[in-house]
């Protein structure tokens, strides 16, 4: 843990203790072989996606987790789901460690936890009726005994989700993108989860449709007590829905704060540089932080902060260190050097 | 000012087995040179067929079936297959959402600008060369020199987009059609490729049609905008007048259904239902079964794009139109 204040909450549904998760992708043996200076040797390449991530998820609260496309978001919601299985760190939920557990021991956890996707289009099976998409977790979770319970149970959660149950027999590719993401809500709602972890759940969808399926999620947020680790990379959202905000680059996060005190003052040089770009209805932004260079690519991370070298504040220990995720005033958490010296 | 380009009346049809499909209705709107327009709308509104249709790039079975489409006094819809390429590309660009699907893959960076010269002006190969190293210093890539003999897949997705637009000013366009420029980009990198567009409109002197769905991104960019629903503008004006006081229920609409606008938490205004799909387009107003003002003029007769306050500010609403005969 990287600072012993946050260890005191107990109210915590989740936890995440410097969770670690890399992907090789050096290949087979003989792809991995190199030439070099007169000599074979074998060298792997790993891209390093999530990097020595800390943090609580509050029971009934919205965690967002944005960042940049390759930051690592959509990877540590698998990995916090165990779909991947992390290098090294801890994941517990309610009070217990769940990602060394074995299929078996895991399933009554899945019932728990459940997962919405980006794409509609993708996430649904093409040839199953929605009445099959949605009755699998139910008999699979056990959670109805006879069939007409089952058939109860859907048609219930598919009201909730505002599409008729009438049409259980039809396929996807009947149904509009926005009744698609409906429908793969209700899959998760079937098993009557605590905690559902949303990748990217609108980022496909018009506006209009947008808000009817944020309008829908805050609901059943409401209606259940569900709590959501809700991935995006769309600000507006973030600051719509969520209690707190994780902002994420080069698969570490470096800032943790409540939304309102997040937009209002962030203090993260990203944050700030991210903030600044978003672009606002009629409003035109006075003076935006333009960032120098681009994105380092997650399998070379440079040394110290990965931040470090487009900080337009970047000094010699941002080379060296990596800058640790303090709290600041009661509820802000900032992995910046700079922020711990106060010179930003 | 004479206009750069005016669109009267343009209709667009896609001729299918089954009958007509009518994906553009009756769209007129005018340009003139730096201006910058916004076309926005949801998926499936006809902002993309409209600039397809601009530079005759629609593909069969559609169609233009109406209308007048004027650029720099030319009748652009008359041209042939062959005149046409000598507007398309060279008088008139084209900017699309992927660029990895623009830009051709086996060609390095230098060759696939060269290319785009040498189609439309007489000049060497190196001197194709040149013009396209100082198009990509424009648009601001670093070491320009090595990122011509690079290929495509050796650019980030801000730089690929960047060569994009670097691509579409080789031959000193009057007019840039953006086709969801930034929508593949990410935040900080879509702000540095707007920044950059609307600079660009001003030192090259010419005329950009931005085509979005996002209606944050246009009210930063745009001096007007034309705000499209189902196949018509449904209202078009000036960009302020039309983020802060929108007319249109639609418009209204889609602006409060923007999160971040409205108080953290709170259920945030939807539209019930969804857009039209072009075979069956309601009769009266397309509008009309989302509409919470919908009376029976709206299901009956369709509203015209009228003239509000100035004749800037067109909105097409009975509600308006008719005013307290409504």
């Amino acid at each position: 843990m990287n600072n012993p204040q946050q260890a005191t909450h107990n109210d915590a549904l989740l936890t995440i203790r410097n969770l670690v998760k890399h992907f090789d992708i050096s290949g087979g043996f003989l792809d991995q072989l190199k030439w070099v200076k007169g000599k074979i040797k074998r060298q792997r390449t790993t891209v390093k996606a999530v990097n020595d991530v800390s943090f609580k998820i509050k029971s009934g609260e919205t965690l967002s987790v944005v960042g940049e496309s390759g930051c690592g978001k959509s990877t540590l919601a698998r990995t916090v789901l165990g779909l991947y299985p992390p290098e090294s760190g801890e994941i517990i939920y309610q009070g217990a460690r769940i990602d060394d557990l074995s299929s078996a021991e895991m399933l009554p956890y899945r019932a728990k936890m459940q997962m919405i996707f980006q794409d509609p289009y993708a996430s649904l099976n093409p040839r199953m009726t929605v009445a099959r998409t949605l009755e699998e977790p139910v008999v699979f979770h056990k959670r109805a005994r006879t069939a007409n319970d089952v058939k109860a149970k859907v048609a219930e959660v598919m009201e909730q989700v505002g599409v008729d149950p009438q049409w259980a027999d039809r396929y996807p590719h009947e149904f509009s993108g926005g009744q698609r993401q409906r429908i793969s809500i209700a899959r998760a709602l079937t098993v009557d989860p605590e905690f559902i972890v949303a990748d990217e759940p609108v980022s496909a969808l018009d506006v209009s449709i947008q808000a009817q399926i944020l309008n829908l999620m805050m609901d059943a947020q409401e209606k259940r007590g569900l709590t959501y680790l809700f991935i995006t990379h769309d600000l507006s959202v973030v600051k719509h829905i969520s209690n707190r905000v994780a902002v994420m680059y080069l698969g570490t996060v470096c800032e943790l704060a409540p939304t309102k005190r997040l937009f209002e003052s962030p203090r993260h040089p990203y944050t700030q540089a991210l903030l600044s770009a978003i672009p606002e209805l009629g409003r035109l932004k006075p003076q935006r932080v333009k960032l120098k260079g681009e994105v380092p690519t997650p399998i070379n991370l440079p040394a110290g902060c990965v931040f470090h070298g487009r900080c337009l504040y970047a000094d010699d220990r941002c080379r060296n260190e990596i800058p640790r995720l303090l709290l600041y005033d009661g509820d802000v958490h900032i992995a910046c050097h700079g922020v711990e010296e106060k010179r930003l | 000012m004479a206009p750069l380009l005016e669109v009267e009346n343009l209709k667009v049809k896609f001729a299918l087995r089954f009958g007509e499909l009518t994906a553009i209705d009756g769209v007129s709107f005018t340009l003139v040179r730096r201006e910058k327009l916004g076309l926005v709308g949801e998926s499936g509104a006809g902002k993309s067929v409209t600039g397809f249709a601009i530079i005759n790039l629609l593909s069969k079975p559609g169609y233009i079936s109406d209308g007048k489409i004027t650029f720099q006094g030319q009748r652009l819809d008359k041209l042939s297959d062959e005149d046409m390429r000598d507007i398309r590309g060279n008088r008139i660009s084209m900017i699309f959402q992927d660029p990895m699907m623009t830009l051709n893959p086996v060609l390095t960076i230098g060759e696939q600008m060269a290319e785009t010269v040498l189609a439309h002006q007489k000049v060497s190969k190196a001197e194709a060369m040149e013009i396209a190293l100082a198009k990509l210093k424009k648009v601001y890539i670093p070491s320009p020199e090595e990122r011509l003999r690079q290929y495509p897949h050796e650019c980030s997705g801000g730089m690929r987009q960047r060569i994009v637009i670097a691509i579409a000013l080789l031959t000193d366009p009057a007019l840039i059609i953006a086709d969801e420029p930034t929508t593949a980009l990410d935040v900080t990198i879509q702000a540095d490729i707007m920044d950059l567009m609307v600079e660009l409109c001003a030192d090259e002197d010419m005329g950009l049609i931005l085509i979005t769905h996002d209606l944050a991104v246009v009210s930063q960019v745009t001096e007007k905008i034309a705000v499209m629903y189902a196949g018509k503008i449904i209202e078009s004006g000036p960009t302020a007048d039309i983020i802060h006081t929108p007319r249109h229920p639609y418009t209204q609409g889609l602006i409060q259904a923007i999160p971040g606008n409205s108080e953290a938490g709170r259920r945030l205004n939807q539209i019930p239902g969804m857009m039209p799909t072009l075979t069956d387009i309601p009769d009266g107003c397309a509008f009309h079964p989302r509409c919470g003002l919908s009376k029976d003029v709206c299901q009956r007769e369709t509203p015209l794009l009228l003239p509000t306050d100035n004749e800037n500010r067109l909105v097409a609403c009975h509600k308006i139109g008719l005013k307290n005969n409504f």
